[in-house]
Parts: C-alpha cells; structure tokens; sequence
C-alpha cells in the first residue's frame, strides 16, 4: 500500500575524482517522500580505476596499480511535508592500491544534509512538470587527511551546493535534469606550505568550486525504477597534475561519467526497496577512469500512523 | 510558505558566501622591511668563502653625487615616484623584506616547481634530465633532495661572497644614498645607515641570476622578470640610483662566475652514475654478506645520484669525510637489533596515531616540494625575519646553514650507497608508507642529517632557540619512522652525523670575523 505512494530517494555513487567517491548527491532525483515518512537504509558500493588522467593525458601508474574504495553509508529522507524533504548521508570509506608502498586510507568522510523543496509542480500535455530547489551541505566528520592522493578518502572540504532540477513525468516514464553548483571551503593541510602553479606559504588551500550536471530519464512505476543517468562535473579553475607528479587536492578534477540506477520496491514487505547502480567513466582530466558498482537496501518508517490511531481513539 | 522556503535558501546562500571567506594570508607576503639593528658596516672585512679577498674582483668607482649624470639618475627615481600604482607598492614591500631572503624564497619556488622525478621510457629504462636542452622532457633539473641541497649552498655562498664585495666597496667609496643627496627623493622603505655604491641588494641580485641561472636554466624569463622587478622595486622606493643597482649587479656577476666555476668541477653533474657502477655497488654490499637495497619503484630505478657522495663539499675535505664525519655500519640485515628495528617500524605502519599522520606529512617534504633542506631554509628565513638581520648577515647565515646542508647530503649520500641498507618495505612486504618511498638506500635518513645539520647552525645562529631547534630536527627524524621508511638507527645516525656536519659550519662561524 504505503509502496505504492511513497517513492524513495535514490541513490548513486558518483563522480571518483581519485578515491573521492561523492555521496553528496542523494538527492539528485524528483521524488519526494510523503509527509511524516522516514526513509533509511545502509548502502554500500565499489569503485575502482586502474588508469587516469594526468591533466589531459590518460595512464597507467605502476606504483599505483588499480586504486579502489569500497564505502559502506546510511542514508536518509525525511518527509517534513510532501512538498519538502530532509536528507543526509553518511559514507565510511577505506581505499587500497593494489601495487606500490603506499598505504590506503580508512575513515568515516563526510556527512550531507539537504534541504529539498518542490517550487512548482504543473501540467504540460499529459505529463506532469516539478521544479525543485536543493540546498545542501557536507562536512568532514572526521580529521582524515585529504594530502595523500590518490588514497584519501576525500577532500576534506565543508561544500554547501545549490541545484535547480526539473522533472518531467508523464505515465510511467520520466526524465530529470539538474544542474548543481559546489561551494567548496579551504582546506587546511598538515603541512606549511605547497606548490600548485607556484609556491604557497601557508597550510590553507583555497579549493575552486565544482558545477554538477545531471540527467536522467528511464521507466518510473510503482514497483520499479529504472534509469539511465549522464553526468558530468566540472572544476571551475584547478590546476593539471604535471607529468609524473601527484594529485593535489585542488587540481582541476573533471569526469563525464554514464551509469544505470535501478531501484525496486518489494511486493512482500511494505516500504522495503532495493536499489542498484552501476556507472562508468568515459571522459576526464585530473580524475581516475572508474567504474564503479553499489547497491542498497531502505526502509520506510511510517511517523504518521501513530498520529492517526491516536485520533481515531 | 513558498517564499518563507525561498528566503531561508537565499540567506543561507548568502551567509554561506560570507562566513566562508576564501581569502588565505601567505606568511611570507607579511614579512616586515629590513631594518637592520646593527648595519654591519664592517662585512667587507669578514672572510669570504671562494674569493681570494673582498676586493678580488673590480668595481669601478661612482660618479659624484654632484654631477649632471647623478642628477638625471635622481630623475629617474622621481619620475618613478610621481604616481606609484598598488602594484607598485607591493613590489617595494614584497622585495623592501630583504635580497638574500626573497631569492633563497624564489629559489624554493624553482626547487619545489623541478622536484619531480622524471616519467620512465617505453622500454622500462629512465631518461635523465639534460642541462644542455632543460625544457625537453624530462625537463632539467630533477631538483630532488641533494640537488636542492646542493643549489641552496651555492646561491646562499655566492650571495655572502657577493655581499663582502659590495660592502667592501661601499666602505671603500662611501657613496651615499639618493635619499641624503636629495630631500625630494622619497624613502619608501626605512632609511639604511651604509653608504649606498655598490647597492647590497643588486649585488646579490647580479650573483643570484647568474646562479639560478646555471641551476634552472629552463626558467630564465622567471629569472630575469624577478630581477627586473627586484631592480624596479629599489628605485620606486628611493633606496638606490640607478648607478647603484649597475655596479653591484655588475659585481655580483663577477662573484657568481666564480662559484659557477667550482659547481661545474664539483662531481655532481656525473654523480647519476652509470649500470656499472650501480652494479658495483649491488655487488659490494653482497660481498659483505648484507641484503642490498634493491628499487621498490616499477619499473625498477636506479638509485638517486648515486655517486653525490662524492660531490666536493665545502666545509671539509673527502678524508675529513671519510674519516671523521661518515658513520658507522649500520646493524647487519641478520642481526637481532636489525630484526627489533624492523619490527618496530611495521607496529608504526599498522598503528598510527593521527598527531603521528600528521608530523609524517608536515615533515615529509616529497616530491613537489622545497625538499627537507627548502623546510628548514624557510624555517630559518621566518626567524631571521624576527632578527632584524643587515643583508650582510642574512648572506653569512644562509651560506654557513646552506653549506651545512649540502654537506649534510654528501655525507649522508656516502653513507647511503657505502652501505646500500635496504628499506624496511624491501624486508617486510607487509609495511606499507604514509609517505613516498625515496628510491634509494636507508641508512642513513637524509631528514635526519640535514635536520641535525640545520639545528645546529640554526642553535648557533639564534641560541634563544637552540631547543626548538632541537624539538623540530627530532621531529623531522621521527616523521621518517612514522612514514615507514627509516629504521630507528638511520634516524639517530643522521640526526647524529648531521650534528657532526653543522659543527663544521659554526667553526667556521667563529672564524670568518662576523661575530
């Protein structure tokens, strides 16, 4: 009954720029969970690249060898009213390179908030038209160092992001575009000073912010969610790693990536789902080749019966 | 309740704008105008380093400051000052710091920009950068740790001999300075007290391009625009005529050629070696019955410059070095101590602390960076800032840290390839770093010689800080074990013979007239 309603957020592991897999986007679809719902549930996901861009130029690293992260997260949307949603994600993370010295990285990353409201809903033709406002915000949880890329579990860098997204739903088919921009805070290094284009007297490094484009369209029912998604994130200013050096932090970091969500809601259990992604990378500059793979498992928690029975009584 | 949501998106936008400023102070840009409390009027008396004597090479003698040709110079200075843009302004601050500082600062710029070990062939094989063709890949130099070393010494050796020189020259011509010779001429910059022909700042100007020039010769233009602003920087401010800058630049060319001289006949431009002699020293430490170090890098590399220890140093002779300042063998690969050291470094690869993460990092100075001799040249600089140091002295400081630097990576790199110790990740494939792995020998820690040659020099220098030197130099040692690349015993051998070498330096310090 209650599956047949409420749809739940998706989810999927996007944009690897070295072993920085991005969770912020948990709010990158139109749906919207109902008033007084709460969605949960522990995802996990695998991505791994074995070549990458160097600036424009794409290699192998022998020392490197294949970088993988493997993150376990929970994640979850809170239905404040239909129109208006609260999220937030939480990943742990633990990256290895399969050849070379250096060790990989463990640690919780980043927690994400968002805020996401439904401006405009309209009817064009048959279908249905929602313009949708997200705020969002995410911040380091723990003290990991973002100073050992490839390896580190992230960037370490507060980011509060806007998105514009519009959904299209007409029958049991759909497309959303999005476009998202990342305000992305300094990051403080354990060191006193770096190069990037030139040298730098100080441990704060002044982080370019990011665009995030998002499109998706595919098959929307009740039961079953499956999508095609293209996105592409670009670096506003950043640096090119020069030949054979390391990555830092605030290279230029940009990916095009394509990918699958599929999502299905259980017949046997009210407001349980599934979801699975899978995503590739087909084009970037400063960022790893990846494909990455995850899957996941919600729960819809009802906070609105109890209410109801109440009144009832 | 749409617009209620509208307001609080756009206040948190903007709140977010402004509570995140990403403006970042760089401390080198706040550093305060040289004001020296003492002038060292004196320095072309103190003992130079390569010249024969302070007046070894000519400096004509000035113009008076009566003539029309000096009046058409205080021209030149007060056309400068007519409008002087913000640009303008903080050429004058940035440079007004001081000449020695702000080239040791754009030499580490250079160092940090080169220190990138070059991409392999197809054939698994590596290229060497050549000085002859520096913008080819892979582009000259290679500026990893003993070349870095090795490139502080001679500008900061060249600048002192080039600063008793000049002084020696402004004591003997007594030419002074625009600013008493006309009221009209404005001081942008605090009045200095010395006789302004030859001026202190062209002199190491002239020497410092011509040996930037020999070390980076891919980066001329960064060079001579530097130069160009340094000399734009010293007119605007009123502090010299344009005769001034000329003849210490002049002068400073002369010093330099003669320390171009000595680095072109030191060994270093052969001390990459050749599979010969890398075969040689493989073959040497089996025939001593010890595990030799072998490369962890794919494809394998030969070791760094094998043969710098060989490089001609400048505060001892090669028996000194052999004899007196090269450490002992370090523990055998087969004995108990070795195994104990070796344990100890893998708990430090499986257990590290955060605040032990973090001295791994701040110390680390890796590829990209100023190396662990820039770390400790910019650490130097930022006290000497504090000092109120004449041109002079920064010149003999800097040379006396910077020859103990240079030293410190000869003996350290004799050690390295006499002993060919392996890294503990070669004897335990289970040790994995939190830092680059160098590709060479362990035994014994470059950190930790060149930290204990710099806290010594440094103990000498500034006695007040003589324990945070102590603190930091132990520091920089540990970070070495933290990262899971040295053993205890390369870390205290090289604190150690680091000690010995800096000791060099400071007998020096008492004998070159300047205390």
């Amino acid at each position: 009954m209650i599956k047949n309603k409420f749809k739940i957020i998706s989810i999927i592991f996007c944009l690897l720029f070295f072993n920085q897999i991005s969770f912020s986007q948990t709010d990158i679809d139109g749906l919207m969970m109902q008033k007084n719902f709460f969605c949960v549930g522990p995802t996990v996901g695998y991505s791994s690249w074995k070549n990458y861009w160097e600036g424009t130029n794409k290699r192998e690293n022998l020392n490197l060898g294949t970088v993988s992260t493997t993150a376990a997260m929970v994640m979850g949307n809170y239905g404040v009213t239909d129109k208006l949603n609260l999220l937030f994600g939480l990943p742990y993370i633990k990256t290895k390179a399969s050849a070379g010295q250096l060790a990989g990285q463990k640690g919780l990353q980043d927690l994400s908030l968002f805020v996401k409201w439904v401006a405009k809903e309209k009817k064009i033709g048959k279908g249905n038209l929602k313009g949708i406002l997200i705020g969002g915000y995410s911040t380091p949880v723990s003290n990991y160092t973002a100073d050992i890329l490839p390896l580190s579990i992230g960037l370490h860098s507060k980011t509060a992001m806007l998105r514009l997204m519009a959904d299209y739903e007409m029958g049991d088919w759909f497309a959303t575009i999005s476009g998202t921009y990342n305000f992305r805070n300094n990051v403080t290094l354990d060191r006193n000073s770096y190069y990037t284009t030139e040298m730098h007297y100080t441990d704060e490094v002044k982080m370019p912010d990011a665009t995030y484009f998002n499109v998706r369209a595919g098959y929307r029912s009740s039961t079953w969610i499956i999508e095609a998604i293209a996105d592409q994130w670009t670096t506003i200013g950043g640096f090119d790693i020069t030949k054979n050096n390391m990555p830092f932090i605030s290279n230029k970091m940009n990916a095009t990536k394509l990918g699958i969500h599929v999502k299905y809601d259980t017949d046997f259990v009210n407001g349980l789902s599934f979801v699975a992604d899978a995503s590739t990378t087909v084009a970037g500059r400063n960022a790893g080749q990846s494909t990455s793979f995850g899957g996941g498992i919600f729960y819809i928690l009802d906070f609105s019966k109890k209410k109801k029975e109440e009144t009832q009584k | 309740m749409k617009k209620i949501f509208l307001l609080i998106t756009i206040a948190a936008g903007v709140t977010f704008f402004y509570s995140c400023s990403k403006k970042i102070d760089e401390a080198n840009l706040s550093y305060p105008a040289i004001n020296p409390t003492k002038p060292d009027a004196n320095a072309g008396t103190w003992k130079p380093i390569l010249l024969t004597t302070a007046g070894e090479f000519a400096c004509a003698a000035p113009i008076a400051t009566t003539s029309p040709d000096y009046v058409v110079q205080l021209n030149e200075i007060k056309s400068f000052q007519n409008e002087i843009s913000a640009e303008e302004q903080d050429l004058v601050n940035y440079w007004g710091a001081g000449a020695v500082l702000r080239w040791n600062e754009i030499m580490r710029e250079l160092v940090a920009k080169h220190n990138i070990p070059p991409f392999q062939n197809p054939d698994g094989t590596y290229p060497a950068p050549n000085a002859n063709n520096p913008l080819a890949y892979p582009t000259f130099p290679f500026a990893n740790p003993p070349y870095a070393a090795r490139a502080y010494a001679y500008l900061s050796a060249a600048q002192y001999d080039a600063c008793v020189a000049g002084y020696y020259y402004k004591s003997l011509y007594n030419r002074t300075a625009p600013f008493n010779v006309d009221a009209n001429i404005k001081t942008l910059l605090p009045k200095s007290t010395l006789p302004s022909y030859p001026s202190e700042d062209a002199v190491v100007l002239g020497v410092s391009v011509e040996l930037l020039k020999l070390l980076f010769p891919g980066d001329q233009d960064f060079i001579n625009q530097k130069a160009e602003e340094h000399k734009r920087a010293r007119l605007i401010a009123g502090a010299n005529v344009r005769s001034d800058l000329d003849a210490g630049e002049a002068l400073g060319k002369l010093v330099a050629a003669k320390f171009i001289a000595r680095a072109r006949g030191d060994r270093a431009g052969t001390a990459g070696g050749n599979p010969t002699i890398w075969a040689q020293q493989e073959a040497d430490c089996k025939a001593r019955g010890e595990i030799p170090w072998i490369s962890q890098e794919a494809p394998k590399r030969p070791g760094m410059l094998v043969l710098f220890g060989k490089v001609k140093t400048f505060l001892f002779d090669s028996l000194t070095l052999v004899t007196a300042v090269r450490p002992a063998a370090p523990p055998s690969t087969s004995s108990a101590q070795f195994k104990t050291e070796l344990a100890e470094i893998y708990d430090f690869s499986k257990n590290l602390t955060r605040e032990q993460l973090r001295i791994a990092h701040y110390w680390a100075d890796g590829i990209s960076t100023y190396t662990p001799p820039g770390h400790w040249n910019y650490i130097a600089a930022n006290d000497f800032v504090q000092q109120n140091f004449s041109e002079a002295r920064w010149a003999r400081n800097m040379a006396l840290l910077n020859m103990s630097l240079m030293d410190a990576a000869i003996a350290c790199w004799d050690a390295k390839y006499t002993y060919y110790n392996p890294r503990p990740s070669q004897m335990d494939s289970r040790i994995k770093t939190v830092t680059g792995l160098p590709n060479f020998p362990s035994y014994i820690s470059g950190h930790s010689t060149f930290s204990g040659a710099a806290e010594t020099v440094l103990a000498y220098i500034i006695p007040a800080r003589a324990q945070q030197y102590t603190d930091m130099a132990r520091e920089a040692s540990a970070s070495r074990m933290y990262g899971a690349i040295h053993y205890r015993s390369d870390c205290e051998k090289g604190l150690e013979t680091g000690n010995k070498v800096g000791s060099y330096a400071v007998s020096r310090g008492h004998i070159d007239g300047a205390e």
